[in-house]
């Protein structure tokens, strides 16, 4: 096996620095080395979103990117989301709208929901539905989870 | 009582929801709750939307070894050997294990609340000693300080196969010649009880009767035969299999899984290990997703033999492509069905034959779905002829509805005809023919009251059934579809804390969303509030034996168990009221308002008597444990407008209205979350969704890339109509939810592709390919036509 590697990187505000093998993806990085578990696994291979974290303030998908690519980056996982003050209105938006059944997908969709409204303040429910479409959810039906992205779009603008 | 005509109804707004979340009322009919009926936020939200919820494969424990699992790269063969050496030398490997690891198994059956297992087939599917049967199939185990160096070693495991031909069609497999996979498969036929001479893949035969058929079809106008195939499709829960084991000297072990019933898995995982079930204690962790695929046993056996050999705790988690290839799916089936209708449009006889695929052990919803076909109408005279044939694909297991969905796409696409032939409404068919309480089903049951003719007279009502849909290649269709519930066991503890909230531990984990529903009927009895009660779910040695989280039973049943607990806490209380106030315990009232009364007009509310149970006896625990029966059917209609690309054969769902009887809603937006949820699944099962097996029985679209699942950019709002006939069983009403709404979506669309583009669709998925071949060879035939 190839020797591990320093990788300095800063996660959601803190400087980070953790070893890691040139085959490690970051999400095995994250859930396995740093004990960032709400980022999570569905499927390895970029199909399904539930690894989604933002890297310089763009959404990926964690499993696709290899541990070592992140040096000198930032990064933000659902663990960074919420504040000391409380939660993020987008994971209010979500409880509000009960926008989650088994949750498995949510950390996924609120870090791609993050990025979108990071962006565009009040997009449309096409925009919305565009941009969150690389996100699987198997319960909801999406519905509720559109609802609560135009939700928080509105509370944020607000 | 008001006779059917004179009742009035109308639609209005559900309170609480947004746009397109309706209710049916009927007027004076409404009912009063103060927590029923409302939203709160869940009790587990903040954590699962913080990422601090733990998901089966979040545990970490010290020590753990990480398992990878090898598996059959084909679809039939013999396993001559298994040499498991070099794998075994690995540096960094601590156990391998395979079939001879585990005590050898007997048949005999298992109920899992969802379906009945063969042990030694489950033996079998956990880890091959005989026969691998679909590719995927797990034929050994590696633990290693990493899963890459567990993977690695598991590579190197040696196994001598004989490859036979895969039989991967269920005509074919019950045919007398066909290749038998299992030679332990003897016909049995029910519920004549008469049990085959010879080995063969047709495992059941499922026969019912009612009336008399041949004078039933004599009676009709319009007879209409016809067939169907579907194809294997996938739950698609998000998160993967998981499983970590730990088995400690003392002969005790601890499974951390996900799982839809940990005592499901406790009994599966004891009676695979050879030991009492109280030496198993199963921690059920949140659960991403089941549908009904998270109640067998794969990789918790397997964690347990590698822990047991490395005395290390071990953790297996199953990669997407396992997932699609080795675990679920829903059987592919081929259905021919016959429907006699007089000329009043009522219907005289039915007739179906069902073939579905068990996959590689008996054990499909054949019988839900034989029982299912005929459901949503009164039909005098029926017969129906089931089979569960084994295919080598993986093993079967429930899905939502299980069976229900195949048959309606049957059953419903061929009423759209009939109407269509007979020129009558749809809607008016449905509402003449439909079952009601009294109506005999073909297999027995006669219903008690249910609310079918509602779900219709909803729709009758409905903003999108009153709405035109204009342009070209659109049409609309409507479908019904029906499933029993289930009742079973479940119990409930609750604690009243001297704050004046209450504490309660459950056995039912909650897939989406049962710990609201489940708090907010003891909430209800209590007259407390539905925030004034934490929701626990816990593992099995800490509350009695609950059945799975699965077949819609877990707002019925174990909300029974917890009204039952507060039952118990109001009697208990009304005791330490009569102490403090030195009287008979009998003469004080649990009254509204969270208070109790005494004879002279004494009174003390819930919270301030919480406050003195440590001074007057100790802390009250309310009980709940039940055995429920009576879950009341459901039923469910809904409305699909499509516009189809006569350049793609793409076929975009515009509109969308799920109806459905759900008794009484507990928690609106969890109901309407599952009216949604279901409704999605079955449009991604009526468009798009299929297995796809080569020749040699190799899956090619085994990751969601291929093997694709809606997203949110593929379908529109689900719009919900809610219809509350209640359950006569459950003291709010209450009928199980989450089943019915996948059944109706691949009729209901086949029905509106039709509208569209005067195609009828007997085969799913109507995916652009089959769509587009199918305009096209009607516009060369009609070309060709011209020609002539």
């Amino acid at each position: 096996m190839a020797k591990q590697r320093i990788i300095s990187t800063t996660i959601n505000g803190n400087a980070v620095e953790f070893l890691a093998t040139p085959r490690q993806t970051l999400l095995e990085v994250l859930r396995n080395s740093l004990d960032l578990i709400g980022t999570k696994e569905g499927c390895s291979n970029g199909n399904c979103g539930a690894c989604t974290v933002l890297l310089g303030g763009r959404p990926v998908d964690s499993c696709l990117v290899l541990a070592v690519e992140v040096e000198g980056a930032c990064l933000e996982t659902i663990e960074g989301v919420a504040s000391s003050d409380g939660l993020h209105v987008i994971q209010d938006a979500f409880l509000g709208q009960a926008a989650l059944q088994c949750g498995i997908c949510t950390p996924g969709f609120i870090m791609s929901s993050k990025a979108l409204l990071d962006e565009n303040a009040s997009p449309s429910e096409e925009e919305i539905r565009f941009h969150l479409a690389g996100n699987l959810c198997r319960c909801t039906g999406y519905d509720k989870i559109v609802r609560a992205v135009q939700q928080a779009a509105e509370g944020e603008t607000n | 009582m008001a006779t059917v005509k004179e009742r009035q109804f109308r639609v209005e707004p559900f309170p609480g929801g947004t746009a397109g979340n309706m209710r049916l009322v009927e007027v004076g009919a409404q009912r009063d709750y103060n927590v029923v009926g409302t939203r709160p936020i869940r009790h587990d939200g903040t954590d699962k939307v913080t990422g601090r919820a733990r998901y089966g494969s979040d545990i970490k424990l010290s020590g753990l070894l990480y398992g990878y699992i090898l598996r059959s790269p084909h679809a039939h063969a013999r396993i001559i050997s298994i040499d498991t050496t070099r794998a075994a030398s690995v540096p960094g490997v601590h156990a391998v294990c395979t079939n001879a690891d585990m005590p050898s198994a007997t048949h005999r059956a298992g109920d899992l609340g969802e379906g009945i297992v063969d042990w030694y087939h489950l033996n079998q599917n956990v880890l091959a000693s005989d026969k691998v049967l679909y590719t995927g199939h797990a034929v050994a185990a590696v633990a290693a300080d990493s899963v890459h160096i567990a993977e690695e070693a598991a590579r190197l495991i040696e196994v001598e196969y004989e490859i036979l031909t895969p039989v991967l069609d269920v005509r074919e497999a019950r045919s007398a010649d066909a290749l038998v996979l299992n030679d332990d498969v003897r016909t049995d036929h029910q519920p004549a009880g008469e049990q085959g001479e010879v080995p063969t893949n047709v495992a059941k035969h499922f026969h019912y009767e009612k009336g008399n058929v041949a004078s039933g079809f004599e009676q009709a106008t319009v007879v209409l035969e016809r067939e169907f195939t579907t194809e294997t499709v996938h739950q698609g829960y998000i998160e993967p299999h998981t499983a970590t084991a730990l088995w400690t000297a003392d002969g005790k072990i601890t499974v951390w899984t996900s799982t839809q019933g940990a005592f499901l898995i406790r009994m599966q995982v004891a009676e695979l290990l050879g030991v009492s079930i109280s030496k198993v204690k199963v921690v059920p962790m949140e659960i991403g997703g089941g549908f009904g695929g998270k109640i067998a046993v794969y990789l918790q056996p397997v964690a347990a033999i590698l822990s047991k050999l490395s005395g290390r705790p071990v953790k297996l988690d199953m990669d997407r492509t396992s997932v699609f290839e080795a675990t679920g799916p829903t059987p592919g089936s081929y259905m021919k069905v016959k429907i006699g209708v007089d000329a009043e449009g009522m219907i005289t006889a039915g007739e179906a034959e069902i073939l579905f695929e068990a996959g590689a052990f008996p054990g499909s919803p054949i019988n839900p779905g034989c029982m299912c076909v005929f459901a949503c109408y009164d039909v005098p005279n029926g017969r129906v002829d089931g089979y569960d044939i084994c295919v080598n694909k993986p093993r079967t297991n429930a899905y939502r509805a299980p069976g229900s969905t195949h048959v309606a796409l049957a059953t419903e696409t061929m009423i759209d005809e009939i109407c269509e032939t007979l020129d009558i409404c749809p809607l008016e068919f449905r509402m003449k023919n439909a079952a009601k309480a009294g109506t005999e089903r073909i297999d027995g049951p006669v219903y008690p009251l249910i609310g079918m003719w509602e779900t219709l007279k909803a729709v009758e009502l409905s903003d999108h059934w009153q709405s035109s849909l204009e342009g070209p290649n659109r049409g609309r269709g409507i479908a019904t579809g029906y499933w029993f519930n289930a009742g079973l066991n479940s119990v409930v503890n609750a604690t009243v804390n001297e704050d004046g909230r209450v504490s309660l531990i459950e056995g039912s984990t909650d897939i989406g969303g049962s710990r609201p529903a489940v708090a907010m009927q003891l909430a209800e009895i209590l007259g407390i509030a539905a925030e004034d009660v934490t929701p626990t779910v816990v593992d099995t040695d800490s509350i009695g034996h609950t059945d799975v989280t699965g077949g819609s039973r877990t707002c019925y049943a174990t909300g029974l168990a917890a009204i039952k607990a507060a039952e118990d806490i109001q009697a208990q209380l009304c005791q330490r009221a009569a102490l403090l106030w030195d009287v008979d315990a009998e003469s004080v009232e649990y009254v509204d308002g969270a208070m109790l009364r005494g004879p002279a007009g004494q009174e003390i509310g819930f919270k301030e008597l919480s406050g003195k149970l440590l001074q007057t006896g100790g802390p009250v625990v309310g009980r709940g444990s039940v055995n429920a029966d009576k879950p009341g059917g459901a039923f469910g209609t809904h409305i699909a407008d499509v516009e189809v690309d006569p350049d793609t054969g793409k076929v975009q769902v515009l509109r969308y209205t799920v109806v459905q009887d759900v008794g009484t809603a507990i928690h609106p937006s969890y109901v309407e979350g599952q009216l949604q949820g279901g409704a999605v699944q079955g449009i991604g099962w009526a468009l798009n969704e299929a297995y796809h097996y080569g020749d040699d029985g190799r899956l090619h679209n085994g990751s969601f890339l291929d093997y694709r699942i809606p997203t949110c950019y593929d379908v529109p709002d689900i719009e919900t109509i809610i219809v509350e006939v209640p359950n006569p069983g459950h003291r709010f009403g209450v009928r199980g939810v989450g089943e019915v709404p996948i059944v109706p979506p691949p009729a209901a669309i086949a029905n509106a592709i039709y509208r569209a583009t005067g195609v009828r669709f007997r085969s799913l998925p109507m995916s652009p390919p089959k769509v587009l071949h199918e305009l096209l060879s009607r516009e060369r035939a009609s070309r060709e036509s011209t020609v002539d």
